[in-house]
């Protein structure tokens, strides 16, 4: 019995041969792997079959509303550092409609790992064009193809100077789990783009596609060199997978923040002194 | 009315006139009763930006619309004036500030007074303290404890800087001192010690007595000024500060901190809370506490940045879709600015709601004088459990309130779901489940209307003329019915606005003539009181040009209708 996986038998509500099912399994391997309790780990997450992930795991959770998984996640460990908090959510969630808080909390750089499960659809709505999807990819609201360019989050994110920039494939869940794994425990933002198949929606990016369009990052390939990942990220016909960029010993957001400058305990924590608030009301 | 003389200062933006208002409040603050309150434009520099200082014997809370005496430091400020200005009125300024015709027509008097003039061999930037001087001197201030203030401000820049200023203090006091005889206000032998203070300050100060240790917000006036106040209070008081990219990751932030332990708050204007609606019902079905204060301004849109109005007490109420319980208060007075401020924490983590602390730019931007308050320790005492394995977060409780519990206190795991769901936190579709759910969170409007923050009934108890207010209308009604010889009339402050308590009914049935005033154009309170009380008012007094009431505007309207 693994720690994080529920004693009774679960109403999984994805379609059967979704991609969705393996990042499920990676990512309960990867907290296990970690050894991480339960109680220590919070994810956040939005609304779409990809935010559902949270119910079924055993874990603390907010599954709060479409596109704001990020802004919760981080006032979570923000408020309580010594939390792990994981956001998650699908391609629609986190860069359509949560797309500003994408972009400002990269600038944050908090320390969150950010997962997010990219199958170039809108799943739970039935199929419309999500900022990932394809050009010309013909749906029942973008009927005669999809004009605008797709939404590129890794070469966004490293624009904006994140530490931390992955692609998965939930095909490889193997490797998959080891990214997350290294997500969670690297110190600051970490992005993880996770690729999977929409069976149900989305027939030009199937399993197929996936294989035959994603390449894996040679064994010596130097995660540290900017430009190389920049360059990756742009590469758009062929899709790297594996850790893109990686910069370590950045100050993160909760470091940053005055309250936690001489004092590491949570703000959760502390005691508060009603005395020194009645000494501002004195004469 | 109260007798009292009101003070004007008319300048620009720049010109330094919050700096003289702090002066002089805080020294007539210890001979008199003060209030005062500014009327800005949306601008940084230029404009007309005015300070009315009213000063009288007797406790005030409100200004007044006549100018006694007018200070102009610009020219063509005078215009937008004129109708403040009356035969009694007797105006300062340089030469030519006024026309000659425009001086006759309005009959008030003049006297030439030109800061920039005395200033000059200090330097330009020491008019204000010429001024400050001028009014000290034809008050008769304490001319030490007004020195002494200046050295306090200013004696972190250099001792040239205080040197300078309190001789251009003294110059400015001497010259003054010919004028005497326009001020005719006794002052106070033993004053009461009473804190000065501008609302703003007043719910940053009830904010941290309610424990709130986290604010997430995105600027917006006039609601910016409590963000502020919090911001100089982070090491002391460990305060978490963001500056969110905007309103909605702002209050998704403060849910997010209330569901780890915090005690969050948002602050904003009506324009930034509209955008946070969407988590206003986040917090509703999560049964996430948060705290909102809403600094109310004209709106619709964008509206009139830095003026005042009570327009959105409907937006309070109802913001959010779908049916759960909050709270709507609405401080009138510096000492519930702080109180209801403070409560509102301790009410929402009791009850798991919403609260909204509903002010406006005129309560938030005015000064005046706060009675001694007591802070109850009680409202710091979180309601939060430690969780066991198994804990559910939404058990069905008989009064609504599930004991809430936060990650990683206790060994159970805290589930909190935006999707309907079971009392694990587990989304659900069972009919029956939901309807369990609903009624749960609907049930606690009983508690919520236990802890009703009282409405306070001032004037005469046997009144058959009940006037009604919430908010910052409460100075002008106040001092109306203070000073009111018709002792039939009373006035019923209501500082709880949403839900409200059925025992305000009886204030009601004692009326035979009910007038509700408002700041704001359709009478929304007077709407609420219908439909939650089944209240009929006979009268409604509104004003919604951007300006608040002022104690001679409001006695004459209200006499058109008694
Ligand atoms: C404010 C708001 N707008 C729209 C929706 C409807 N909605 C639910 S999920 C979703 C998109 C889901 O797409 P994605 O994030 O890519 O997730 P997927 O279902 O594909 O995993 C939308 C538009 C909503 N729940 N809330
Ligand atoms: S609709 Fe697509 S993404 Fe959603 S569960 Fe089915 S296959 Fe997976």
């Amino acid at each position: 019995m693994k720690n994080f996986e529920f004693e009774q038998e679960l109403d999984i509500a994805w379609c059967p041969g979704c991609g969705n099912f393996n990042i499920r399994t990676s990512l309960i391997e990867a907290l296990q792997e970690l050894e991480l309790e339960p109680e220590q780990v919070v994810i956040s997450s939005g609304i779409g079959q990809a935010a559902k992930m949270p119910q079924y795991i055993d874990v603390n959770y907010f599954n709060g509303l479409h596109g704001r998984a990020l802004p919760v996640a981080v006032a979570i460990k923000a408020a309580n550092p010594d939390l792990t908090v994981i956001a998650e959510g699908g391609d629609g969630d986190m860069y359509g409609e949560g797309g500003n808080h994408f972009i400002h909390n990269i600038r944050r750089n908090p320390n969150i790992a950010h997962l997010v499960h990219n199958n170039m659809v809108y799943g739970l709505t039935k199929g419309q064009a999500s900022p990932t999807s394809k050009k010309s990819m013909q749906t029942p609201v973008q009927t005669s193809g999809v004009a605008n360019e797709p939404f590129n989050p890794l070469a966004v994110a490293l624009s904006l100077g994140a530490t931390f920039v992955a692609r998965a494939f939930s095909g490889y869940p193997e490797q998959t789990k080891e990214i997350i794994k290294q997500a969670i425990t690297h110190e600051g933002y970490a992005l993880v783009d996770i690729f999977h198949p929409c069976v149900t929606f989305n027939k030009i990016n199937n399993f197929k596609w996936y294989k035959n369009n994603c390449y894996q990052l040679s064994a010596d390939y130097n995660r540290n060199d900017f430009n190389m990942a920049m360059e990756k990220a742009l590469d758009v016909e062929h899709f790297a997978l594996g850790v893109l960029y990686q910069k370590q010993g950045q100050p993160t957001f909760e470091q940053q923040l005055p309250v936690y400058q001489n004092n590491q305990q949570p703000i959760v924590h502390r005691k508060r002194d009603l005395d020194k608030v009645s000494e501002l009301l004195s004469l | 009315m109260k007798e009292s003389i009101s003070i004007v200062l008319s300048g620009e933006a720049g010109q330094g006139l919050q700096t003289i208002e702090e002066f002089l409040v805080a020294s007539i603050a210890k001979e008199y009763y003060v209030f005062s309150t500014k009327d800005v434009m949306s601008r940084i520099r230029g404009g007309n930006n005015t300070v009315q200082i009213r000063v009288a014997s007797e406790k005030i809370y409100a200004s007044k619309q006549t100018i006694d005496l007018l200070f102009l430091l610009n020219d063509d400020a005078f215009e937008r004036l004129r109708t403040k200005v009356t035969k009694g009125t007797v105006i300062f300024g340089k030469k030519g500030s006024v026309k000659a015709s425009m001086l006759e027509e309005c009959e008030a008097s003049f006297n030439e007074l030109d800061v920039e003039e005395l200033a000059k061999e200090y330097g330009k930037i020491y008019a204000n303290t010429i001024l400050y001087g001028f009014i000290a001197g034809i008050m008769q201030l304490n001319k030490d404890f007004c020195l002494q203030q200046i050295k306090e401000k200013f004696q972190n820049k250099s001792d040239k800087i205080v040197e300078t200023n309190q001789k251009a203090f003294t110059v400015g006091f001497e010259k003054g001192q010919q004028y005497t005889d326009l001020f005719n206000i006794k002052s106070l032998v033993n004053p009461a010690p009473l804190k000065v203070l501008d609302g703003t300050n007043a719910v940053g100060i009830g904010a941290l007595a309610g424990g709130c240790n986290f604010i997430a917000s995105y600027p917006m006036s006039p609601g910016t000024g409590v963000l502020t106040f919090l911001a100089k209070k982070v090491k002391d008081f460990d305060v978490l500060v963001e500056q969110a990219e905007d309103e909605i990751a702002a209050l998704n932030m403060v849910i997010g901190s209330w569901y780890t332990g915090a005690r969050g708050l948002a602050t904003t204007s009506g324009g930034g809370f509209a955008l946070m609606v969407e988590a206003v019902s986040l917090s509703g079905m999560t049964e996430t506490p948060c705290v909102v204060h809403i600094a109310q301004r004209p709106g619709p849109a964008t509206g009139l940045p830095t003026r005042t109005e009570q327009a959105d007490l409907n937006l309070a109420v109802y913001a959010g879709h779908g049916e759960f319980p909050r709270v709507v208060f609405a401080p009138g007075n510096l000492e519930d600015a702080v109180l209801l401020t403070q409560k509102a924490f301790y009410i929402a983590d009791k009850y798991q709601v919403p609260v909204f602390i509903l002010t406006d730019q005129y309560l938030l931007d005015s000064m005046g004088q706060m009675e001694g308050i007591t802070l109850d320790e009680t409202y710091l005492q979180d309601s939060i459990i430690e969780t066991e394995s198994g804990y559910k977060r939404y058990q069905l409780t008989e009064n609504g309130i599930s004991p809430r519990g936060i990650p990683g206190f206790g060994s159970g795991l805290v589930k909190v779901d935006s999707d309907e769901h079971d009392e694990a936190g587990q989304i659900t579709e069972s009919f029956e489940v939901r309807v369990q759910m609903n009624d749960k969170r609907l049930r606690k409007r009983a508690g919520l209307l236990e802890s009703f923050a009282e409405a306070e009934l001032i004037g005469n108890a046997d009144y058959n003329t009940l006037i009604v207010g919430w908010g910052s209308t409460y100075g002008v009604l106040k001092e109306y019915v203070e000073t009111n010889t018709d002792s039939g009339v009373a006035f019923l402050y209501v500082k709880q606005v949403y839900p409200l308590h059925e025992k305000l009914s009886t204030y009601f049935e004692q009326a035979d003539n009910i007038i509700v005033v408002e700041n704001n154009a359709t009478g929304q309170l007077a709407n609420l009181l219908k439909i939650e009380l089944n209240v009929s008012v006979n009268h409604s007094i509104l004003k919604y040009n951007g300006e608040p009431f002022f104690v001679d505007e409001v006695a004459q309207r209200l006499q058109e209708v008694l």
